[in-house]
């Protein structure tokens, strides 16, 4: 029998696998194509205090390998999710992780105190990332003693365990790690979109309106696996892993490199069944490779050949 | 909707850069309400990585055939274009809500107003208009004469009027031209076109309408918020926004921002 439990803080997950937060929406569109009961966890798009309408459209682009995405953390708001989406989602036996946006860090600590109050949350995660809003989003995430006053005063009025969503447009990930971690961080998501850009060579101009946008997909992965590969020897909380997942070797990928569970993105938009097609061919993959259980191999490849990229 | 490997029964040059695809598959049988669209996977693997959304152009549900009809714009759909009979490509379909035809517009006219590749969702729509008993006028734009397609088939259906930019074919201009030069006499209109005719499709009608919009999607069915409008009363913070490929493609005529 092939092992997929895993346990994270507040967090007991039947199989490793969750929608990554703003890919999923509030888990309605998917359950029309199967139960969102077979998932490890599910991550809700991000919450604001008041309901937020987002940027401009065009809101994507499609580049090599990727897509670049500026929706400006669009949604209906702290009563609309507490009133509709999350009481929607108690009809499911599967953890709930809000993901937590805000303008300033009084709006992030409104949202987790009601958010993390709701009987089916069992997890926060605090969007310190997001690339595609003026205020609120990564200029926490990009400044040590900020992102770790945000969570500790975050952590201060939680319910439920927290993680910390890190970016990785910073210079240093680890000390943003060891700050978040040090401030009471339960976990961390990592990682967050790349900024990027791109030009329609027939007029010159960004294609995205908002001119630049966040790059998720395969094109990211190795960025996220060598960024968990160095962050997870440095902390000692575990991490959920995302950034381009595609296969079930993906998954092993980021398992390897230290991640303890891990969120499917993008690759939902090209095929509504993803996130269950991974989970089952993740244990197909274990079978062929003879891994019995995927604690076993959270941090292999560090654990067996012990060096920190520089 | 489901997702599903569809056959390629026929691919064939329409007009320049203009292809018409014919694709087998169960999901066909779904597929009864003009106006929806297809998510399609053009190529296995990441490149290109996202789907491509393209409108139904005509069923067939006895064959389990439908025709899509697109303009060869950018990689997908260049590929999509080289596509042979026999090849297959991964559709997940039927998305969005079509136009609607209601039962008392029995006897009544329907004016359909149509540019560029927003015709072909119009000829699914027409011929269900004509099977529900309602009259269909059809106004179509193009380019120059060369670029026209589906001229013979809208014929059939009712009256037709084609305007064409360079006056090689028809009326010389917009279908806004045609609009403003004759007074047609309708209940409801439909139009799909470009967002600068669908303006001037709104500004110059007043019956009841719908209008059918085109916008770059992620997910397609309502998840990833890429493919927003706003509605004419929203305000910022408000609720009032639309999304393109699951509360559309088509909307009221002056419900949502063009």
């Amino acid at each position: 029998m092939t092992g997929l439990n895993v346990q994270l803080p507040g967090l007991t997950l039947k199989n490793p696998v969750m929608p990554a937060s703003g890919c999923f929406g509030f888990g309605q569109e998917y359950s029309q194509f199967y139960d969102l009961n077979e998932l490890g966890a599910i991550t809700v798009k991000a919450v604001t205090v008041e309901p937020r309408r987002g940027n401009p459209t065009p809101r994507v682009a499609e580049t090599d390998g990727g897509m670049l995405n500026a929706i400006g953390l669009q949604n209906p708001g702290l009563n609309h999710i507490m009133n509709h989406e999350l009481p929607w989602l108690e009809a499911y036996d599967i953890p709930v992780i809000v993901n937590v946006a805000g303008n300033t860090i009084e709006d992030y600590m409104a949202v987790t105190k009601r958010v993390s109050q709701a009987k089916n949350v069992s997890a926060v995660e605090l969007n310190i990332s997001c690339p595609n809003v003026k205020i609120g989003g990564i200029q926490f995430g990009s400044d040590p003693n900020i992102a770790a006053e945000l969570t500790r005063k975050v952590v201060a009025v939680s319910k439920v365990p927290v993680y910390v969503k890190l970016s990785p447009n910073v210079a240093d990930i680890v000390s943003m790690a060891k700050a978040v971690e040090a401030a009471g961080a339960d976990g961390l998501s990592m990682i967050n979109t790349l900024v990027g850009m791109k030009i329609d060579v027939k007029t010159g101009k960004p294609v995205i309106a908002n001119k630049t946008g966040g790059l998720s997909g395969p094109a990211i992965k190795p960025v996220a696996i060598r960024m968990i590969y160095q962050v997870s020897q440095a902390v000692s909380i575990p991490i959920i892993g995302m950034g381009g997942i595609q296969t079930a070797d993906d998954i092993l990928e980021f398992l390897m490199a230290g991640a303890s569970a891990v969120a499917v993105g993008t690759a939902n938009f090209i095929d509504p069944y993803a996130c269950p097609k991974l989970i089952k061919s993740l244990t197909q993959r274990m079978e062929e490779l003879n891994i019995c259980d995927v604690t076993d191999i959270i941090g292999r490849s560090w654990k067996t050949c012990n060096s920190i990229p520089s | 909707m489901i997702v599903e490997d569809m056959s390629i029964i026929e691919q064939s040059l329409r007009a320049p850069g203009i292809y018409e695809m014919t694709l087998y598959g169960e999901s066909v049988n779904m597929m009864t309400t003009p106006g929806q669209f297809l998510h399609i996977k053009v190529e296995e693997g990441i490149s290109p990585l996202l789907r491509r959304p393209i409108s139904i152009c005509d069923v067939n549900l006895e064959k389990k055939e439908l025709s899509i009809i697109y303009r060869v714009e950018g990689k997908g759909t260049t590929l999509l274009s080289r596509k042979k009979p026999g090849d297959v490509v991964n559709v997940l379909g039927p998305l969005g809500k079509g136009f609607p035809i209601r039962d008392e517009e029995k006897g009544k006219t329907a004016l359909l107003i149509g540019g560029g590749v927003g015709i072909p969702p119009l000829y699914y729509l027409a011929k269900k208009l004509v099977e529900a008993g309602i009259k269909v006028e059809t106004v179509l734009g193009f380019r120059t004469a060369h670029d026209i397609f589906l001229e013979e088939e809208f014929a059939l259906l009712g009256n037709l009027h084609i305007s064409t930019e360079d006056g090689s074919k028809g009326t010389k201009g917009f279908v806004t031209t045609i609009l403003e030069q004759s007074s047609f006499r309708y209940d409801t209109f439909y139009s799909c076109g470009p967002l600068p005719m669908l303006r001037a499709v709104e500004a110059a009608t007043v019956t009841p309408g719908y209008v059918s919009l085109e916008e770059r999607m992620g997910c397609g069915v309502g998840a990833c918020l890429a493919c927003v409008c706003a509605t004419v009363h929203a305000k910022e913070g408000s609720k009032d926004y639309r999304k393109v490929c699951s509360d559309g493609p088509v909307f009221r005529a002056g419900e949502v921002v063009l």
